[in-house]
């Protein structure tokens, strides 16, 4: 009987440390969705380069031109939005489900702790094409992405933590293969998410769904 | 065994108490509102057994203003955290033993 209640005590503290602390309606199916939408965009992206030269060569520095560069930039930037679009739609219907809130002090936590190193990110990755260092974006992109996910794992699932990894690793790889680096991306960028993604539903939404 | 109830220290022996310094514990600080909707009981309820905590110097209270309306924000002190830290051991412990028996 008191054995009882000191279980249960023990499981309230566990609840509210983690309730309190830790965005947790974070949605698996999303991480499949950007994942999808990376692996589309780099299809399109070879598509692209395919039309202009061959696409390995073109994929070596700085023998890109401003046009086609221009249009690999919004096919970028639509995989960006799309990913975005859907991870806060999923999101924000499994905290319905859940009924917890979307938008506390949790979720304002993991956005700034998530967005800020990944803005410097980006901000690098722009002087990097100012430079015409075309070869070291995708590397860049996946080490930063990386390293703003290690960030963000302290206050959402820690499993978050292992995909950061990944990617981190996978982004120092690429420096060395600079003229794959598409590949790369469509590795940490599309592979990786729907594998953690799968990995992340199986765990946890599941149950709910 | 006997140091083990020792331990159990009476001031967190409440849900309610014991919920507002499971938050504290990871947080830099929690304000009223987001105390009552995290455990989900009433103002009143969460006022007093803050104020029992408080009494016992676990917690600190800072009142401040934000956007002109007042705003409560509530802090786990260094006592609060130790001994809070002991009482979680001690629960701990003491189901490891009972688990052992068994």
């Amino acid at each position: 009987m008191e054995n009882e209640k000191y279980l249960k005590d023990i499981s309230d503290i566990k609840h509210l440390m983690s309730r309190s602390s830790r965005f947790i309606s974070l949605s698996g199916l999303a991480g499949v969705f950007a994942g999808c939408y990376a692996i589309l965009g780099t299809v399109v992206a070879e598509i692209l380069l395919a039309e202009h030269n061959s696409a390995i060569a073109s994929l070596r520095l700085s023998s890109i031109n401003a046009e086609i560069l221009m249009r690999l930039f919004l096919v970028a930037i639509a995989v960006l939005v799309l990913a975005i679009v859907t991870a806060v739609f999923l999101t924000t219907r499994k905290a319905k489900k859940t009924g917890e809130k979307t938008w506390d002090s949790t979720s304002k936590r993991l956005l700034i702790n998530f967005f800020a190193p990944l803005t410097a990110g980006g901000i690098f990755c722009l002087v990097l094409l100012q430079y015409g260092l075309i070869g070291l974006i995708a590397p860049c992109m996946l080490i930063f992405y990386g390293l703003a996910l290690i960030h963000a794992s302290k206050y959402t699932f820690g499993d978050l933590r292992s995909l950061g990894y990944s990617n981190l690793i996978l982004g120092l790889i690429a420096t060395q293969f600079l003229s794959y680096g598409l590949y790369f991306w469509a590795i940490g960028f599309g592979l990786f998410h729907i594998v953690y993604g799968i990995w992340m539903y199986n765990k946890y939404d599941r149950r709910n769904a | 065994m006997k140091n083990i109830i020792i331990n159990i220290n009476k001031a967190f022996d409440h849900r309610v108490r014991l919920g507002i310094m499971s938050v504290l514990m990871v947080n830099e600080y929690a304000d009223f509102t987001s105390l009552k909707e995290l455990l989900g009981v009433t103002d009143g309820n969460i006022a007093s057994h803050i104020k029992a905590l408080e009494k016992k110097g676990y917690v600190t209270v800072e009142k401040s203003f934000i956007d002109r309306k007042p705003n409560t924000r509530y802090s786990a002190t260094k006592t609060g955290r130790k001994d809070f830290q002991k009482h979680i051991d001690a629960i701990e412990s003491l189901l490891n033993q009972k688990n052992q028996k068994l």
